[in-house]
């Protein structure tokens, strides 16, 4: 189908596709990391786990047939990395912010070392639903394409915040978070409970990365991600922790990143690469807008190292 | 009392040389999944990295630039900050040390090569200046904002090679203007190793001394050890962060200087090699001890130059060695617990 001509509104269109597109890994991970930080613990490792996550995603597809099966291979191996975050933060005077950055590093490594023969070949990838059926301008119906992993994402979010708020599960969770000690005189063990919650976080970190190599861009490379995992810790700390404003936010950093390319497709290259680092910079502007150094942050938990 | 402080010297040679060990049998178990020889990785891993002149040439070469980006973790890690952006620094160095020359085609090489080094350190340092100042005035979260300032440099110098900066006779790789042959500041005589070697030692010893031999650095690890403590016995905190993070980018950017005046001759991408992260990892194993990094950053220079020779005997692909580095890094820090619980049998030793 010809593209119709629609002039400038083409922007504001790749930009709200973008950030439709864009914005699944950053809700993946970043819901995780919610998960993990609320439990009193950060992981910074995520980057690696989404390198990873993408890597296993393809290799699973394309040795299986099956996307879904990678979108699951992707979890398990995220969860993994995340099992070795939280058993290596157990050991007494571990620093966690370290142990992330050595993860970052294990992981980005051994998904580029696994992933050496995935470069070639192409795998089945995850479908989309096309909710664009009622509109005749190609434009738009590209914007409608959305896919599955993004639904789930949707879901997700108010669901994490029921279930912290109202389950026992999520109460316990809050309480490692906001007092170890308090966890500890109601008999759980504190370590076990940051176990589990940095293995969820990584799991649907890893299933974040599954979204960049089976849906967009949908193959893999080594340059496939650029930062989504850090910039999504960032993220949490924007979106005080709270699941739903995690989604809002991932919408608003999904967009920011594709306005290089948005800008792209109407001829405008100039500055291409700085239109790139645009999440980079807003997260930074964000961080500097609402950090304060004399007040901890509203809703941090307070075990958080990070929030010192 | 001397027994004491012997076992607690031991211990930081001890443990870290025994996690290096633990990498080096995990890597091997690794590599033997994969159907290879883990003797065949170790002998040639030994050759690539210290096995001839040649080699430890091309080992001593890639621990220059690891040198003085560990430097640009291990300062501010005096204060119990942890800085990562090693990387941005480096990249930020180098374009300002290539503006400097750039801008001055007709001055004396001496005269350019010293405006280079204070470009690339002021560039790069105030870099990382920028991550301590919105820590210590905003609360921003140091390691964060340095890995953010990282993805944003290397924004920064792909704009500026691909555009404003870019020398139009660079066609497949996008290039600033070289900056000249006689500007270029040469290897060590006798040797292929540059002058960056010695430039990292120096600011090594120099960066050894400021933390351990001067009012400053001691009160910096007091501020690291007790931040509150600190303020109220009335130190400048906020000048020690600002001071500190300056010369921690300082010494990345004129890693990215001499990557430029000894390597590459001018900036591009390949500057973005990962020095930087490799830096990281040099200092933690280094317990950001100033000197130590010198011989953690040799070995981490040969395990990076052992690469090429594992990919062409082994068929290992490039990023095995990344992956040796983050099972170090793993070790290394799992090995942070057992400090405390050697000293009983250190004793016994002696």
């Amino acid at each position: 189908m010809p593209d119709v001509a629609i002039g400038l509104w083409a922007i504001p269109l790749a930009v709200l596709g973008g950030a439709i597109r864009v914005s699944t890994p950053f809700l993946f991970v970043s819901l995780g990391e919610c998960i993990t930080e609320r439990s009193g613990r950060i992981n910074l490792g995520l980057e690696g786990t989404l390198v990873m996550g993408a890597m296993c995603a393809y290799g699973t597809s394309f040795l299986t047939g099956s996307p879904w099966l990678g979108v699951l291979a992707a979890g398990v191996a995220g969860s993994l990395l995340g099992a070795l975050h939280a058993s290596i933060c157990g050991l007494p005077r571990v620093n966690d912010i370290a142990v992330g950055i050595a993860l970052m590093l294990l992981g980005t490594g051994l998904a580029f070392f696994l992933g050496k023969p995935l470069i070639e070949p192409s795998a089945p990838i995850l479908p989309s639903i096309n909710f664009g059926f009622w509109t005749d301008i190609p434009q738009l119906r590209d914007v409608l394409q959305i896919n599955v992993l993004f639904l789930i994402g949707i879901a997700l979010a108010p669901a994490l915040v029921w279930a912290l708020k109202t389950t026992r599960w999520g109460l316990i969770l809050r309480t490692a978070g906001e007092s170890a000690d308090a966890a500890r005189a109601m008999g759980y063990s504190v370590n076990a409970i940051r176990l589990r919650a940095t293995m969820t976080g990584g799991f649907l970190s890893g299933i974040g990365g599954s979204f960049l190599s089976l849906v967009y861009p949908g193959s893999w490379n080594e340059g496939l991600s650029s930062g989504q995992g850090i910039t999504a810790v960032a993220l949490v700390i924007f979106a005080r922790w709270n699941p739903m404003m995690c989604f809002w936010a991932s919408l608003l950093f999904g967009g920011a990143a594709a306005l290089g390319p948005a800008l792209q497709s109407v001829g405008v290259s100039q500055g291409y690469h700085l239109f790139n680092a645009a999440p980079y910079i807003l997260t930074l502007l964000i961080m500097i807008i609402t950090c304060s150094p004399k007040r901890s942050l509203v809703g941090a938990p307070a075990e958080l190292s990070i929030t010192r | 009392m001397a027994l004491e402080r012997f076992s607690g010297a031991a211990e930081y040679v001890l443990i870290p040389t025994l996690a290096v060990a633990l990498s080096l049998f995990l890597f091997g178990i690794f590599v033997a999944l994969f159907g290879k020889n883990p003797l065949d990785l170790y002998f040639y891993m030994y050759q690539g990295a210290f096995g001839s002149w040649f080699s430890w040439q091309n080992t001593l070469t890639r621990a220059a630039p690891l040198i003085l980006t560990a430097l640009c973790t291990a300062l501010p890690a005096q204060l119990g900050m942890v800085i990562i952006g090693g990387e941005g620094a480096l990249l930020v160095g180098a374009l300002s040390a290539t503006a400097a020359a750039l801008v001055m085609p007709a001055a004396p090489p001496v005269l350019v090569q010293i405006t280079m080094a204070i470009a690339g350190m002021a560039g790069g340092g105030l870099w990382i200046a920028l991550a301590g100042s919105l820590r210590h005035y905003r609360g921003v979260n140091e390691t964060i904002s340095s890995l953010l300032l990282v993805s944003i440099a290397l924004a920064v110098l792909n704009h500026l090679v691909e555009g404003p900066m870019r020398d139009p006779t660079s066609l497949n790789k996008p290039s600033t203007a070289a900056i000249g042959a006689a500007n270029m500041i040469g290897s060590i005589p006798g040797t292929d190793i540059h002058w960056g070697l010695i430039f990292g030692i120096v600011a090594a010893i120099l960066a050894y001394i400021l933390i351990y031999h001067t009012v400053f650095g001691f009160a910096a690890r007091i501020a690291g050890g007790n931040i509150r403590a600190a303020k109220i016995v009335g130190l400048p905190v906020g000048r020690l962060i600002l001071i500190t993070c300056f010369l921690a980018g300082a010494a990345a950017g004129l890693a990215g200087m001499v990557e430029v005046a000894a390597v590459q001759g001018r900036t591009n991408a390949n500057l973005a090699v990962g020095y930087g992260f490799t830096g990281i990892l040099v200092a933690f194993l280094a317990r950001h001890n100033p000197l130590a990094i010198i011989p953690v950053a040799i070995l981490l220079g040969g395990i990076g130059a052992s690469g090429g020779l594992l990919q062409r005997r082994l068929g290992l692909p490039d990023a095995s060695v990344l992956v040796l580095q983050g099972i170090i890094f793993v070790t290394v820090l799992a090995s942070d617990s057992l400090y405390g619980r050697f000293r009983f049998s250190a004793r016994k030793e002696t």
